[in-house]
């Protein structure tokens, strides 16, 4: 928490002002018991009238008072809190779309997000409760204490004892229901993920016939949560009673003291009911205190998921290799592991690909070749060995000069909200709407938009209202828009009939710029055309050659290329 | 009308448990009785401190005994109606989840393919929480809460008319005005929660993209576009922020004009009256008598939202309990079926605007291999869905061994399926128990024999704990590792019939060669169904059906077909060209 409270800085005013003007505000209140003992022991003793009026008048001046400062207060405290989130939600965000992609793999999307908004409103709730009330509410306990040594020191004693016990019965009933309460969150996330199995796995349940066991299975848990939540009900339950009795026994205790006081004349009788009256605010103080050390509780918790992000430490990048390399793209000796440790993900690959080659991937599924793809754009960094585009190292281009050369088609073929055009001019944003065409066609994506309404046609979310082979088409009509000298499809056309997928080959290689093209694929056919094929196999480059020469030398590509064609020639 | 149809169904659960509602009830009287009790006593002792000399002790101790009692018996009383209250509610809340999931497990599919997931998961977990908390509060509190303030008024009317009077006119005032802020910000925080959700989207989008957001360097702008987001987000939440935040102290200031009024008024009546019609010790008592009176008022207009938002939530949760079920069941048992499959003139559709299958027969003799091909739309995985009941025909029917499907109870009909889908469903526990869903008796020793056959063995050995290592969204198994387990399960149902929807999609074409051998030998002997995107999978079928457009096609063995140069041919040719 204290990292991301820099962010505060910039609202120091707010901050001091905030929680002073609530403490004054908080002063005044604790002045009404000493003015009802004013007109008890002044005005009712001695028939004063105008003393009774004007402490009337002055109860209801000091309440007037209070709202000014206090409606002040809040305002400081709101804009302090709300800037405070903001610039906490504007940092995190940069620094997200900064995390090289390794790191951001680390956390999950949905663990982003909620970090961002959920953490991050958390945050901003603890800081505006913090700046009103941590102050106030001790304030008034320890004023309220203090007034009653005023008002008699000798009876006051029942506050110094009281109030402790009070703190350890609502902050010790807190601390022991934590741990159960926690039990009770792990148990509801039990149920929301059977109920989650159920709603999704409901054909494969009903398929083995199983629902009356799930039905037995749910049942069971629910009961376990009902059983702990039942528990830490009991405890929590104890709270109100324990501090009623604590506090009403204080009060006897108080009263039977002033009583001898008033006998022995030492106070008068307004006095006690002053007593009285602040024994009663210190009970409302404590566990509005309780319940915002609950919100604190969150808010730091959030506040450490928040700063894991924030702070995480960036990768050091290694020098980069100053010789400089033939070709397009070069790999030497590249290894690459995602985290310190693991497996690798490629070793030892080596390959020159010229410029305007077409260069084929292929291999079995986790055999290394999205990574081999994410490291010529410089998503990541080889751990050991030296990837070159175009004669020099990827480690000494800017982050974006790079990518600039590069226009790649994941495999998740994805578009945004909007409309066609939008998602097309992501690429270009100077594209002339013939341009536009022009990519579409080549991307054999303008047969079925004219069906639509043309460059017009809404996205939705995710571009659901395509199907995925169009969506695919989509996307890689918006990477020939960037007319880049090196065009990477990484298994983008796997939802697409094999005709189409011809077709779609032709139009690239016929595009008439110079082009270097890298075709990610499982299918053999693909990729046989391409002017040299990398074969991978849980990450090394078990062959690198043409078609023919695969076929001859390399026994994973011959396999693959059997499992999809073998069986029709023999059939022939 | 709805509403108090929720109310009433709500009311039933409750009713379940008579006797603890009954005992809440009167445990809260007794418990806010005694509350408004103990003031009257210790105003009773403030009095009896007349002055100097005069204080009489032996009165004062007495009261103090009864006051000493009263605390204790509130306490308890208290602290029972707490625990009552939560069992109450806790219970109610179980009973309605487990009906949810009662009725979870006999919807129609239709109902569950068309819902997204997530509404309904959470319709069973997040409303029926907040309905539980929202009645809980309510029981708690809106009960109490209304004792308080009618005890208060009655006591504060036994000490002095006209003062309680001024209270209990005077003090709706703070009622209203905290409607009238909330009132005045509900839009802003309607328009705080439409900014956010904006934002959220936003960063959704770019956060399952980031790679895309990279590769068209969209850093900056994107940046830019968020700052602008969060910048309105700003302006409107400081709004909402700060205007909701003026509720405490305006409702305040009115309780301190009451206060000091009724010190005014008390303090007067006690000077005119020389403490005849009221005393010090009673107008003790009405100060805090007054500041009871608004407390309650405060929590009730909370929990009435509350409450409200309850009703609501139960509302959403009694919608899905109130969902038709699939009609109902059969009676006949299918046991060890030959496996004949029959369509006669069958006609299905999701929504009666877009027909799908219309008239379609067909006869599958025991043991054949039937390969359905077409492309992606055309009613493959639909005739599945009828296969399995999971959907019934609008008209025509559908038999196994001569027996309509309605016939047969849903369960024997569906275990004598093995079904892979190319949706890989696995739950959150081990490898294990996955592959023993079908079969939750199975020895180790089949289990692994399982595995071994859909050569998920090798890799499930390799995972950090084998067979009993957990399967969760985090354990890093990829979509072919997945299709295998779904394979390995029903390698050791092993049921009479077969169903393999797009079943290795996902996996390398090499390993699935592999596979391939042992699906053969399953299917030998076994009426199979299988799609099929790759057309070299379904080369060796008995039968080809090609559909299109919901209708069979063409329909035959891969050379005949190949022969008839048709829709099939030209499907086949463009896979290899």
């Amino acid at each position: 928490m204290k990292k991301s409270l820099t962010y505060l800085r910039k609202y120091k005013k707010e901050v001091v002002l905030g929680p002073l003007f609530k403490l004054i505000e908080a002063s005044f209140e604790l002045f009404i018991p000493l003015l009802v003992a004013d007109i008890i022991d002044r005005g009712i003793k001695s028939n004063d009238i105008p003393a009774i009026v004007r402490d009337a008048l002055l109860m209801v001046a000091l309440g007037i008072l209070g709202l000014c400062f206090s409606v002040t207060a809040q305002y400081f405290c709101a804009r302090a809190a709300v800037g405070f989130g903001t610039g906490v939600r504007n940092a995190l965000f940069e620094k997200i779309q900064h995390l090289t992609h390794s790191e951001v793999d680390s956390y999950s999307e949905s663990t982003l997000i909620t970090r961002l908004t959920g953490d991050v409103n958390t945050m901003q709730n603890g800081v505006n409760l913090v700046l009103r009330l941590f102050l106030r509410s001790p304030f008034i306990v320890f004023g309220a204490a203090i007034m009653a040594f005023i008002v008699d020191a000798h009876s006051a004693i029942w506050f110094v004892i009281v109030i402790p016990l009070l703190a350890i019965v609502v902050f010790g009933i807190m601390l022991l229901s934590i741990p159960i309460q926690k039990k009770v969150q792990k148990k509801l996330e039990r149920v929301l993920c059977l109920t989650r199995e159920n709603v999704g796995g409901a054909r494969v349940i009903r398929a083995f016939a199983r629902e009356d066991e799930e039905i037995a299975v749910f049942d069971r848990e629910n009961r376990a949560l009902v059983s702990l939540q039942k528990k830490v009900g009991v405890l929590s339950a104890l709270t109100n009673p324990v501090t009623y009795v604590l506090i009403n026994a204080a009060t006897v205790a108080l009263l039977y003291t002033g009583a001898v006081r008033v006998d022995t004349g030492a106070v008068a009788v307004g006095a006690v009911v002053a007593l009285f009256n602040y024994m009663s605010q210190i009970l409302v103080e404590l566990i509005k205190l309780a319940n915002l050390i609950v919100s604190i509780t969150k808010a730091v918790a959030s506040a450490d998921r928040v700063e894991d992000v924030l702070y995480a430490p960036e990768k050091e990048r290694k020098a980069p290799d100053p010789k400089s390399y033939e070709g397009a793209v070069a790999f030497k000796d590249v290894t690459l592991r995602y985290t310190e440790g693991a497996d690798a993900a490629l070793s030892c690959v080596s390959f020159t690909a010229k410029r305007g080659d077409t260069v084929g991937i292929i291999g079995s599924t986790g055999s290394g070749k999205s990574s081999l793809i994410n490291l010529i754009g410089g998503l990541y960094y080889p751990t050991e060995g030296s990837v070159s585009v175009f004669g020099k190292d990827i480690l000494s281009y800017g982050e974006k000069e790079l990518l600039a050369s590069i226009a790649y088609v994941p495999q998740k073929a994805v578009l945004f909200r909007g409309t066609v055009s939008e998602n097309l001019r992501y690429a270009a944003p100077a594209a002339s709407n013939e341009e536009l065409w022009e990519a579409l066609s080549l991307a054999q994506a303008a047969d079925f938009l004219l069906e639509k309404d043309g460059l017009d046609t809404a996205v939705e979310k995710g571009g659901s209202n395509f199907s995925g082979g169009q969506r695919q088409r989509l996307t890689i009509a918006r990477a020939l828009l960037k007319k880049a000298p090196i065009l990477i499809l990484d298994d983008s056309a796997s939802a697409l009939d094999f005709a189409t997928e011809r077709r779609l080959r032709e139009a690239i290689s016929s595009l008439d710029y110079d082009h270097t093209v890298f075709i990610v694929s499982q299918r053999t056919s693909s990729i046989m055309h391409a002017d040299l094929i990398v074969v991978l196999d849980d990450g090394c480059a078990v062959g690198i050659g043409k078609h023919c020469e695969l076929l001859e030398t390399c026994k994973v590509y011959r396999e693959i290329y059997d499992s999809q064609f073998k069986k029709e020639e023999e059939s022939k | 009308m709805k509403k108090s149809g929720t109310l009433k169904r709500i009311l039933r659960y409750l009713g379940r448990r008579k006797l603890l509602v009954l005992l809440s009830v009167l445990l809260a009287g007794c418990s806010v009785a005694l509350t408004l009790y103990l003031p009257t006593l210790f105003g009773d002792a403030i009095d009896l401190m007349t002055g100097e000399g005069s204080v009489d002790f032996p009165a004062i101790v007495a009261l103090f005994i009864t006051a000493g009692g009263v605390i204790l018996l509130t306490a308890l009383t208290n602290w029972l109606m707490n625990i009552i209250n939560n069992r109450i509610t806790y219970g109610v809340a179980r009973d309605i989840r487990n009906h949810a999931m009662k009725k979870l497990q006999s919807l129609p599919l239709s109902y569950l393919d068309s819902h997204p997931e997530g509404d309904t998961v959470s319709r069973i977990i997040t409303d029926v929480d907040q309905f539980s908390d929202g009645l809980l509060m309510s029981f708690t509190q809106l009960f109490t809460g209304v004792i308080t303030v009618l005890g208060t008024v009655g006591f504060m009317i036994a000490i002095d008319r006209l003062i309680a009077l001024v209270v209990i006119l005077l003090t709706p005032l703070s009622l209203l005005l905290a409607r009238f802020i909330a009132s005045r910000t509900h839009s802003m925080f309607k328009k705080q929660a439409q900014i956010r959700g904006e934002q959220t989207s936003f960063i959704q989008e770019m956060t399952d993209n980031q790679k895309l957001v990279r590769t068209y360097g969209m850093e900056e702008e994107n940046i830019e576009k968020f700052r602008e987001i969060n910048e309105r987000l700003r302006a409107a939440a400081l709004k909402a922020t700060f205007f909701s935040s003026l509720v405490n102290p305006t409702t305040r200031i009115i309780y301190n004009i009451i206060y000091a009024i009724v010190a005014l008024m008390g303090a007067l009546t006690v000077t005119f009256s020389g403490g005849a019609v009221l005393t010090v010790g009673g107008l003790s008592c009405l100060l805090s008598y007054a500041t009871q009176y608004a407390k309650p008022f405060n929590e009730i207009s909370g929990v009435i939202a509350l409450l409200q938002e309850a009703i609501a939530c139960a509302e959403r949760v009694f919608e899905l309990i109130d969902e038709t079920e699939e009609c109902a069941d059969g009676t006949l048992e299918l046991s060890d079926p030959l496996g004949k499959v029959e369509l006669e003139s069958v006609s299905f559709s999701y929504t009666p605007e877009k027909k799908l299958i219309e008239n379609v027969s067909l006869t599958v003799t025991p043991g054949m291999r039937v390969a359905i091909v077409g492309p992606t739309g055309c009613g493959k995985t639909t005739l599945i869905n009828l296969l399995m009941r999971f959907y019934d025909v609008d008209s025509g029917a559908v038999k196994i061994d001569g027996t309509a499907l309605p016939l047969i109870k849903r369960k024997t009909l569906r275990r004598n399926f093995g079904m892979v889908l190319q949706d890989t469903v696995l739950r959150n526990a081990t490898v294990r128990e996955n592959i023993a869903m079908g079969r939750p008796d199975a020895t180790d020793e089949e289990i692994i024999k399982a595995a071994k056959a859909a050569h998920a063995h090798s890799f499930i050995k390799r995972l950090p704990k084998g067979y009993d290592t957990v399967i969760s969204p985090a354990s890093g198994l990829s979509q072919g590792q997945r299709q295998l387990l779904c394979i390995a399960r029903i390698m050791l149902t092993l049921p009479p019939m077969l169903i393999l929807d797009e079943a290795t999609s996902s996996i390398d074409t090499r390993t699935e060669m592999k596979i391939q051998d042992a699906f053969a030998k399953m299917m030998e002997e076994r009426t199979s169904f299988i799609v099929a995107h790759r057309l070299s999978t379904i080369k060796d079928a008995d039968m080809i059906l090609v559909m299109n457009n919901g209708n069979i096609v063409e329909s035959g063995t891969h050379e005949s077909l190949l022969e008839m140069g048709g829709f099939y041919a030209s499907l086949y040719n463009s896979q290899f060209a």
